[in-house]
């Protein structure tokens, strides 16, 4: 831990330690590379702070197991992002509202995934720790549309297991070799997953955007026009 | 750093945790006991379904769900300043604990730091949640196993540092009182003196916990030695807080991963860890913690620096793109925010990693076994908010 004495020394120290923990994660980096090969498809980092990887889909028990065996025994969690441009935002009008309304429909826009990359809609995320040397990896994968699975990694990380669960019922990724693939917060008969972008909010379908109504448009500025509709 | 022994064995570990033989002289006929959704054991709605053989559990299943609220679904459609007041509610007790990382976060997507004093006042107001917290723990975990001065005691002396937060920020349970790039408003006058007297008062507490629940027999026959979990078993759930350092593995976000923004360097403190990894050495964690934490603010109270306590950030807060993961040490264990945004007045999604989650999730491994009266040591032990599990 470094202990500041002084203001002026403050940059000094910061700028040395990135430095030194950027080559860290390039280290992490390229024996992970080194362990998984070709499946590594992309990477990110930010240094001084974070280190993305993606892999391959069929390598995603493979890379749990290769994060496990360099000492990134502590499990964080898995979860999934739905790439989507919400059809319910507040740029894109559902098609009910196209109906009343007659506006004719925007383009959606196009998926852009983050860091290190991406293919598909879905992508499934998990953060592995090393506690030993204080630094973590966001793991992603991408998950095609025509078949939403993956391989479990609850046999790796033992906290996979409820972690995958939630995922599976909020995004409808399966996850193969779970041994227990059940809801774990909607009744066994909901129908639809929740956490995807085109699974409206209820709540702002009855009271639509703009529903920020806490928020000050500045004077003259671009969000001017929002707050018109109140 | 508790060296971890062989990776491999982790498969076998995890086989035995979802094999649910019982190794029993004779045969009998097995019953399955629900427990909950309401028990006073589970602080809330949490129901664990129990296959029992005798007095010996099979099996132990926590079923979760009773209180999800869509945490994760809601904020994609409200601005940063209006989560703020939303995840409040995730842990109910730390409250002020479940602003600070997601405010980390949308800060460091920016590009903004806080101005010193408002670091200072962050990490004071910080702590005091979790002694709001883990007080309430040492309470109400002595009601549990039948101690109920413990309990009174515990919800007496937490007002004091209800007290003081609720002086700074206007809320006893929900502060909402973190911006992004600093704080709401400045201390009241006096509040730093009172919170001096505060906080001795709950050193004091501490000491009388020491005596009256943790030193107490009935309480050690009922914690030592019951639902232990080692090391190992701890990290591949993620297990985090004092359920991790129990079983004897020194990692603390404070110390080993302080995100900028929080300023734990400039205090003198200790991270406690205990050997033995069963109910009491969770307790006693526990405990320890929240000596040290009064020792903080204490210690950061007599050095705030002067300064405002709001940076110079846009009225209308939209968040670059970008991803980021803070993660703080809180309450119950590591709370962290993976914070997508697409540069839009609300995020894109925000993926909740909350510590009860993880920290729930190891009881069918840890309770198979034991006995039906170990398994409200056991509850109650692993420490968890509804709220923070059902998010």
């Amino acid at each position: 831990m470094i202990r500041l004495s002084s203001a002026d020394t403050t940059e000094a120290t910061e700028s040395t330690e990135a430095v030194a923990t950027d080559e860290a994660r390039e280290a992490v980096l390229a024996e992970l590379t080194g362990r998984l090969g070709d499946s590594v498809l992309g990477s990110h980092i930010r240094p001084g702070d974070d280190l993305w990887v993606r892999v391959d889909r069929a390598a995603w028990r493979r890379a749990a197991e290769a994060t496990r065996a360099m000492g990134f025994t502590f499990f964080d969690y898995v979860s999934a992002i739905d790439w989507l441009p919400s059809p319910f935002g507040r740029d894109m009008d559902a098609q009910e509202d196209l109906v009343v309304s007659g506006a004719a429909p925007k383009e959606p826009a196009p998926i852009v995934q983050g860091y290190a990359g991406g293919e598909t809609r879905f992508q499934v995320i998990a953060h592995v720790y090393n506690i030993a040397t204080a630094t973590g990896i966001h793991l992603k994968a991408d998950v095609p549309d025509d078949d939403l699975s993956l391989p479990s990694w609850s046999s790796v990380y033992a906290g996979a297991n409820w972690h995958e669960r939630e995922t599976r019922e909020m995004f409808g990724i399966t996850f193969d070799g779970h041994p227990n693939l059940i809801n774990m917060y909607l009744p066994t008969d909901f129908q639809g997953f929740p956490l995807r972008k085109d699974f409206p909010l209820l709540a702002r379908r009855v009271r639509p955007w703009p529903g920020i109504v806490d928020v000050e448009p500045m004077p003259g500025g671009a969000d001017d026009a929002e707050g018109d509709d109140q | 750093m508790t060296a971890v022994s062989d990776p491999s064995s982790i498969a076998d570990l995890a086989a035995e945790a979802t094999d649910t033989r019982v190794n029993l002289d004779f045969e009998s006929e097995g019953m399955t006991l629900n427990m909950g959704p309401q028990h006073p054991a589970t602080h809330g709605t949490l129901r664990i379904v129990a296959k029992l053989d005798g007095e010996q559990v099979i099996s132990a299943e926590p079923i979760c769900g009773y209180m999800h609220r869509g945490y994760e679904k809601l904020v994609e459609v409200r601005t940063y300043p209006q989560i703020n007041a939303l995840i409040n509610r995730i842990d109910w007790l730390g409250s002020f604990a479940n602003e600070v990382p997601f405010i980390l976060a949308a800060e460091k997507l920016m590009g903004v730091e806080a101005p010193p004093r408002a670091q200072w006042i962050r990490t004071i107001l910080f702590e005091m949640s979790r002694i709001a917290n883990i007080s309430l723990f040492l309470g109400d975990f002595g009601l549990q196993l039948g101690g109920m001065t413990a309990g009174f005691y515990a919800f007496r002396d937490r007002e004091h540092v209800l007290n003081m937060i609720e002086a700074a920020t206007g809320g006893r349970f929900h502060p909402n009182f973190d911006r992004i790039g600093g704080l709401k408003d400045d201390l009241p006058k006096g509040w730093i003196a009172d919170s001096h007297v505060a906080m001795d008062k709950l050193l004091a507490f501490c000491d009388e916990m020491e005596d009256l629940l943790v030193g107490n027999e009935i309480f050690q026959t009922r914690t030592r030695g019951i639902g232990v979990i080692p090391a190992e078993i701890a990290l591949s759930y993620g297990l985090s807080g004092a359920n991790l350092r129990a079983s004897g593995v020194d990692w603390d976000l404070r110390r080993d991963g302080c995100p900028p923004g929080l300023v734990y360097d400039q205090a003198d403190w200790k991270v406690w860890t205990h050997p033995d990894g069963d109910c009491f050495a969770r307790t006693w964690v526990r405990l320890q913690e929240t000596r040290e934490a009064a020792k903080i603010v204490k210690q950061l109270l007599d050095t705030i620096p002067a300064g405002p306590v709001m940076a110079k950030v846009p009225r209308i807060i939209k968040v670059p793109e970008g991803e980021a993961y803070v993660a703080t040490e809180n309450p119950l264990g590591e709370m962290g925010y993976y914070v997508v945004s697409k540069g839009d007045l609300v995020p894109f999604r925000v993926k909740i990693r909350s510590a009860s989650f993880n920290n729930i999730s190891i009881v069918p491994w840890v309770a198979r076994g034991a006995y039906v009266p170990d398994l409200i040591s056991i509850l109650g032990s692993l420490y968890f908010i509804l709220g923070d599990i059902d998010r």
